[in-house]
């Protein structure tokens, strides 16, 4: 937060004689636009976010809540509330439990290791480097290429008879795996793509709270021949740790809404749209996706699913927070 | 951890890092069923300009593009000057309520507004914008990331005594704007308008939603469409997905370095 500074001192008196100003005669009225432009401007400067976010974000998310309530589809103009009974069938339906459990098994393969990585790798670019640059540029890279990009890319390369992953484990002897077909294969793909794109950006965001850490810390646990891992885990790790709470809540939202890479790496399309022929990847946005686009846009009935998505994200993300917060501080 | 080793590790991660996004480029670059030959080929074929031929056949890329190019254009100019906007009277204005609001907007970072998605889908109906341009480009005007950003940038870069001289001369609070804190917020605002520029460029899922006919679609839809289909054609899909990540990369190659810098300051202080 940028409280530590005073805002601009506006209480300078006001000027007797003002330069180039010789139209304004009456001091009273200069007087009152004086006050009306210091003390308006703010609010007007600041009102385009709240506004837009007011409109196409919070009322939304807001409204999701009561569409829920309603037998509400696009196509019929009557919309009957029915309390809770779009909860009720959505708890019943086993293809939401599954498109859960996928979510959550895709969350934790993607988000820990990413984690790991990232801080793996920007305790390694944490020093003294040469073509300091070219690395951190090399880490940004991923992010900067789309998410269908990437999806793209890595069907490619996991796919099943012409893949590059598959030819490498072939000549190993390893055996080839249709790794769209099965539950494990396909969310480790999907990690995959969600590991290579957010790895190095979240590895720079360590890398700049790491770079606040006073290098005095590290000098004398060098003295006191400490190695760099445990330099990384008692010094390192517990610095950072308002930064490590805020990657892993971000990540957690980010990884609770995927989309694209389960719906693209299914060829799009309704295949997309059920993660697979058995719906072996269907996360719950494309569940939700699904029921409010793809099948005759049941609006009450995706609602509730986002409302219920909305619930466990916040629960999740605070347990994750709870969970972080337990680090140990360093001092 | 020697020095030798720290860097061979870090030029395996370069290697691991590049290579999906040049085996894409050998796969744009090859017919399509060369690739299954066994080795699959690693070096770039001759069937580049093919691949891109096809490309603008298969679906209106020259229009998605032009699409993509408009809408991202639009965000990026209207994100940074209402960032500037609120990020100026956040770090430099009084007025009651700033700490509040300034949280506020900090808080609706967390707020996951992609669940909101059905009712937005309706509101974008009732304004008939179903299907336009606007559907994508009204909801992304301005957003808390680069508010919060200009006001990290200007509370410091900003010297409070220039706008004091400038209220001195008499300046009006929107004249103190264009031509005190504009200059001064160039240099960030080079580095917000990029980001954004990337992110709308990017952005798939709300496009996909409210973007019916072929020939407004944006780029990344129009990818996700040479995607699917019976037979997969790995290098047509891919020969798009170059030409569609090319221009970033060009633009990354030549900004990355201030992006980066642009990243980590925001993560330092946020």
């Amino acid at each position: 937060m940028p409280s530590d500074r005073p805002a601009a001192g506006w209480r300078t008196p006001l000027p007797t004689r003002s330069l180039g100003d010789s139209h304004v005669k009456e001091r009273p009225v200069r007087n009152w636009l004086y006050k009306a432009d210091t003390q308006l401007s703010p609010y007007v400067y600041i009102s385009p976010f709240f506004l837009l976010f007011a409109v196409f974000g919070l009322f939304p998310l807001g409204y999701t809540a009561w569409v829920s309530l309603h037998d509400w589809t696009l196509l019929s103009d009557e919309h009957p509330f029915t309390g809770l009974a779009n909860y009720r069938e959505l708890l019943a339906d086993p293809y939401f439990w599954n498109a859960l459990r996928n979510t959550i098994s895709i969350l934790l393969l993607s988000t820990v290791p990413q984690l790991i990585f990232a801080l793996i790798l920007a305790h390694l670019v944490n020093r003294r480097l040469r073509a300091k640059t070219l690395w951190r540029l090399g880490m940004l890279l991923p992010n900067v290429t789309s998410v269908v990009a990437v999806v793209v890319i890595f069907s490619q390369l996991f796919g099943r008879d012409f893949g590059l992953i598959n030819w490498l484990l072939d000549s190993f002897g390893l055996g080839r795996i249709d790794w769209q077909a099965g539950v494990a294969s396909s969310h480790v793909a999907i990690a995959a793509m969600i590991t290579w794109r957010w790895t190095g950006y979240n590895a720079l965001i360590f890398l700049a709270a790491m770079q606040a850490v006073p290098k005095e810390l590290y000098e004398s646990a060098t003295l006191d021949g400490a190695t760099p891992g445990q330099q990384l885990r008692k010094i390192t790790i517990p610095s950072i740790r308002p930064t490590i709470i805020f990657v892993v809540i971000v990540s957690t939202i980010y990884g609770l809404q995927v989309f694209a890479e389960p719906q693209l790496f299914a060829g799009g399309g309704p295949n997309g749209i059920m993660g697979g022929p058995d719906r072996q990847f269907q996360t719950l946005t494309l569940y939700m996706y699904e029921h409010g686009f793809n099948r005759g846009f049941e609006f009450g009935y995706a609602s509730a699913t986002a409302w219920v998505m909305f619930g466990l994200i916040v629960l999740i993300a605070g347990a994750n927070y709870l969970i972080t917060r337990r680090i140990r501080s360093s001092r | 951890m020697t020095r030798r080793l720290v860097y061979l590790t870090l030029t395996g991660i370069l290697l691991l890092t590049a290579f999906p996004l040049y085996f894409s480029f050998v796969v744009a670059s090859q017919d399509n069923s060369a690739l299954s030959q066994v080795p699959p080929p690693v070096l770039p074929g001759e069937n580049l300009f093919e691949n891109i031929r096809r490309v603008f056949e298969t679906v209106p890329f020259d229009q998605a593009l032009l699409n993509s190019v408009i809408v991202s254009s639009a965000n990026t100019a209207s994100v940074v000057l209402f960032s500037t906007l609120a990020g100026f009277a956040f770090a430099k204005l009084r007025f009651r309520g700033r700490t509040a609001l300034l949280l506020t907007v900090v808080g609706t970072m967390m707020v996951p507004t992609q669940l909101g998605i059905i009712p937005l889908f309706m509101l974008i109906n009732e304004l008939e914008w179903h299907d336009t341009l606007l559907a994508v480009i009204v909801p992304a005007l301005v957003n808390a990331f680069g508010v919060f950003f200009m006001t990290q940038y200007l509370s410091e870069a900003l010297p409070t005594e220039l706008l004091e001289a400038g209220r001195i001369d008499g300046a009006a609070t929107h004249r103190l704007f264009w031509h005190v804190v504009l200059p001064v917020a160039r240099p960030a605002a080079a580095v917000l308008g990029m980001l954004t520029f990337l992110n709308v460029w990017n952005d798939y899922l709300w496009p996909l939603v409210v973007l019916a006919s072929p020939e407004n679609q944006t780029v990344q839809v129009a990818l996700s469409q040479l995607r699917a289909g019976y037979v997969q054609d790995y290098s047509l899909a891919l020969t798009g997905t170059m030409l569609a990540t090319l221009p970033l990369l060009i633009v990354f190659g030549l900004l990355g370095k201030q992006l980066i810098g642009g990243i980590m300051q925001g993560a330092v202080k946020g």
